[in-house]
């Protein structure tokens, strides 16, 4: 059984706190971690600047250069992992077996990383907007324009608190190494092997292990991530981004809320929108933040209730190898019980009317975890309460809304695809600060392009633009 | 957690029966005094009139400790406190400790010399090496109305020192951690670091401390900050508790806090474990060849640690095997005849030192654990 050690700025610490990581289905242990506590985390957080320093040694070019050898060793080779060498194969066994997420989807996941590290230059280059990165490595340099300009690191590392159950997040935290910056992350306790095959990848393709701290551990040490780093990002719920709301240290990601939207100008045809949709709401067993948990139109929202429930309200559950398993498992059943309560609850409310109705029982329990079929809701007004819910399976309301209502109504919307050629509507989209990332046309919410920014720019949250002068000092008498 | 000790020598199981039988006479003289018209409390009184048996004839031995239902910490909540007084010690200056009280009314337990005899008693235990007679204390724990505050201070004073305490009021740490309020926990706790910093470099000849584990890491660092560390700062023994206090935990204070192993001239550290309730329980020697094992024996015959089954609070395990703590306490200031602790480990052998059962890699029960708030201190 693979051993998963704490890594201590490139040092593995043979933790004495050994917690098994169990098959989602079976129960049984199909790996340990080693966890810290909070002091550790704490005092290396005082050693952060030799991660930078150890990173400084290497240009971003050779860094880009190691990231993109890093994409293809993570995406194919055996590397070591813990204290065994893991394949591809493996990985994506022991990814899905304690995730509860199919094999096929922990492979699309794996690609998703992949593909986010080999293409860091052009993503790099988009989001400092054709920066030349030595002007971040140095500090400070001129564009070409006879103006120096000055990007001011913010701290040595970027820390990270990272999901149990969602590998595609970890996007997120890439950048950081080409930028100069290093890492320490909390792995999620059962998704712990993205970040350790990520890491073994990166070293392996001779970034130095200075760089980089894994400290699987409980609460206390994810808190002293968040507290000792200067920056750090945190994965969690709606509560855990309320808590850090306006806080410039701290980048919380939470629920998306993500939405389609059909104006009145294309609503007629929703027909030619609904593999849009079904891919919007579905795909990744619809656990993500950028799946569509809202459909809002004006008319015909009993029509799309009813169609998208036709193609997606039989999906049931299928072994996690079977190619084509759209579900997910919940690993703790409790989190299907209590979340099936919550739905149950809003179906109560009068104007909202279950469209998944006849397709069967929606919560299937098992002896170690839990599923929940797909539900398409109806609502009949963006008044009921569940016109603003999100939940980890594949579920979505279609909300009955007057167009000139909708964007004063959608609340946060992570990923918002605007379906119309109203130029007037797609102005005021553009300029409604409740959409994150804005869709105009026919885009899945869940097909997001990396070369623009995500939740925020990652350039301007580890590095501030300051102004910077230089002058010649005189010469004294005494030189 | 397979490598309890398990094994015991025929010395150590004649030891062993001799203070059971130790035990069974001191149990018997304590329930007579609780139950007695002359000198029991009202409530015990009170409540012997709802048992099915008569304790003054029915218990003759610790086991019959197992007729009465389990101590309920309940009980302690709200007034009179009066109730627990015993009329035997009518009259007497009492102290009231409080648990909880974060939100509510706090449990109160009434005191009158119990947490003097115990610290008189755990200070036997302290090497005199690493904690040195006449040297003064630093109390960095909670402060407010808690058994520990003037626990530690009584023990300073027996030791000929006297005690410095900072101020730390646990149920705002407790608010804080419910509020989400990050940021002002670590202020807070910075604010209690500060206090300690400035006694431990304000020339009082501090050598001796409390602290709780995650204050002590906070000390630690802060003084590292300000380059200096425990050692140059004059301290020689600490001893700290709580379900934090884990063999990695006291791996780590060893080899990157406390400037290394004591044989090599780093800080001496012990670990206790107690509760308001019971008392503390002292530990074997830590050692790093015994992969810092931690294993607590109560002091016996005032309190008692049993390991029991998760199934049957009754039952004993059996050595080396995991169950739930049980506590016992038996002065003549206060009784309680089983109580079942929020923590759970493995039941420990009896050794020369403490010819009795202790327990070991306590750590908060699996089936509250995750409800468990652990703060500041």
């Amino acid at each position: 059984m693979i051993t998963l050690q704490p890594l201590r700025w490139g040092k593995p610490y043979e933790s004495m706190e050994l917690k098994d990581v169990v098959h989602f289905d079976t129960g049984e242990p199909i790996a340990r971690f080693g966890s810290v506590g909070g002091g550790i985390v704490a005092r290396d957080m005082k050693r952060a600047g030799n991660a930078r320093k150890a990173l400084l040694q290497h240009s971003p070019d050779e860094l880009l250069s190691m990231c993109k050898k890093a994409a293809e060793l993570f995406e194919s080779a055996d590397l070591p992992v813990g204290d065994s060498t893991q394949s591809v194969d493996q990985f994506v066994h022991q990814q899905s077996a304690s995730t509860g997420l199919p094999e096929h989807m922990c492979r699309s996941n794996m690609k998703k990383n992949g593909f986010v590290l080999a293409n860091m230059e052009e993503i790099l280059q988009c989001l400092t907007r054709g920066l030349d990165l030595s002007i971040l490595s140095r500090g400070y340099g001129d564009e070409g324009r006879g103006v120096t300009v000055s990007y001011q690191a913010q701290t040595p590392i970027l820390g990270a608190v990272l999901p149990n159950n969602s590998p595609g997040v970890h996007t997120l935290w890439l950048p950081a190494i080409p930028l100069q910056v290093g890492l320490a992350l909390k792995p999620g306790s059962q998704e712990p092997w993205t970040p350790y095959r990520m890491v073994s990848a990166f070293i392996e393709a001779g970034v130095p292990r200075e760089a980089f701290g894994l400290y699987p551990g409980g609460h206390d040490a994810g808190g002293a991530i968040m507290t000792k780093t200067p920056r750090s990002m945190i994965f969690g719920s709606a509560q855990t981004v309320a808590q850090h709301a306006g806080n410039p240290k701290v980048q919380a990601h939470g629920p998306g809320w993500s939405k389609v939207i059909l104006c009145d100008d294309v609503v007629d045809d929703w027909e030619l929108y609904l593999d849009m949709m079904v891919e919007s709401v579905l795909s990744n067993s619809g656990r993500s933040c950028i799946n569509c948990s809202g459909i809002w139109a004006s008319r015909h929202t009993r029509e799309i209730s009813q169609a998208i429930a036709e193609r997606i309200g039989s999906v049931d559950v299928l072994p996690p190898t079977d190619p084509g398993a759209q579900l997910a498992a919940f690993t703790v059943p409790a989190m299907a019980t209590g979340t099936y309560a919550m739905v149950e609850q809003d179906l109560a409310e009068s104007g909202v009317t279950d469209m998944t109705a006849d397709y069967g029982e929606k919560l299937i329990e098992k002896e170690h975890c839990a599923y929940l079929r797909p539900m398409v809701v109806h609502a009949d007004s963006p008044e009921r309460g569940v016109a603003m819910k999100e939940y980890m399976f594949p579920f979505v309301s279609v909300v009955e809304c007057p167009q000139a209502e909708m964007l004063r109504r959608i609340g946060p919307t992570l990923v918002g695809t605007v379906l119309t050629r109203d130029e007037s509507f797609i102005e005021a989209a553009g300029a409604c600060t409740e959409i994150d990332r804005l869709n105009v046309g026919p885009i899945p919410t869940n097909r997001l392009n990396w070369l623009q920014p995500h939740e925020g720019n990652i350039i301007d949250f580890l590095f501030r633009s300051r102004a910077y002068q230089v002058a010649e000092l005189p010469v004294g008498a005494t030189a | 957690m397979s490598s309890a000790q398990t094994s015991i020598s025929e010395q150590v199981a004649a030891a062993a029966s001799a203070a059971r039988g130790r035990l069974n006479e001191h149990t018997l003289k304590t329930v007579h005094w609780h139950f007695s018209d002359e000198t029991g409390s009202p409530f015990w009184l009170e409540k012997k009139r709802e048992l099915n048996f008569d304790p003054l004839s029915d218990v003759k031995s610790f086991d019959d400790l197992k007729k009465f239902p389990l101590f309920e910490d309940e009980w302690l909540r709200g007034g009179p406190v009066d109730r627990w007084v015993p009329k035997g010690h009518a009259g007497k200056p009492v102290y009231v400790f409080e648990t909880g009280g974060t939100t509510g009314i706090p449990k109160s337990r009434m005191v009158i010399e119990d947490h003097w005899k115990d610290y008189e008693l755990f200070s036997e235990t302290l090497p005199d090496e690493h904690f040195p007679r006449g040297a003064n204390w630093l109390m960095l724990g909670p402060s407010g109305p808690r058994r520990l505050r003037l626990a530690v201070e009584h023990l300073a004073q027996h030791r000929d020192g006297m005690c410095f305490c900072i101020d730390l009021d646990p149920r705002w740490v407790v608010k804080l951690i419910k509020k989400g309020w990050m940021e002002h926990l670590e202020e807070y706790k910075k604010h209690c670091i500060d206090q300690a910093v400035t006694v431990l470099t304000a020339g009082h000849n501090i050598q001796c401390m409390f602290a709780t584990p995650k204050l002590l890491e906070s000390l630690g660092d802060a003084l590292e900050d300000r380059g200096t560390s425990l050692q140059e700062v004059g301290i020689k023994g600490i001893f700290s508790g709580g379900t934090e206090f884990t063999p990695q935990w006291t791996r780590f204070c060893v080899e990157e806090l406390l400037g290394g192993p004591v044989e090599e001239g780093g800080v001496f550290m012990t670990p206790t474990y107690g509760n308001t309730l019971m008392g503390l329980a002292c530990s074997k020697p830590i050692t790093a060849a015994d992969e810092y094992k931690i294993s607590y024996y109560a002091p016996q015959p005032r309190a008692v640690t049993e390991v029991v089954e998760f199934e049957d609070y009754n039952q004993v395990v059996g050595y080396g095997q995991t169950g739930r703590v049980k506590l016992y306490t038996l002065t003549d200031e206060f009784f309680v005849p089983g109580f079942m602790e929020r923590d759970e480990g493995e039941r420990e052998a009896p050794f020369d030192t403490y010819p009795w059962d202790g327990v070991s890699g306590v750590r908060p029960f699996h089936e509250i654990a995750s409800g468990t708030t652990v703060g500041v201190y």
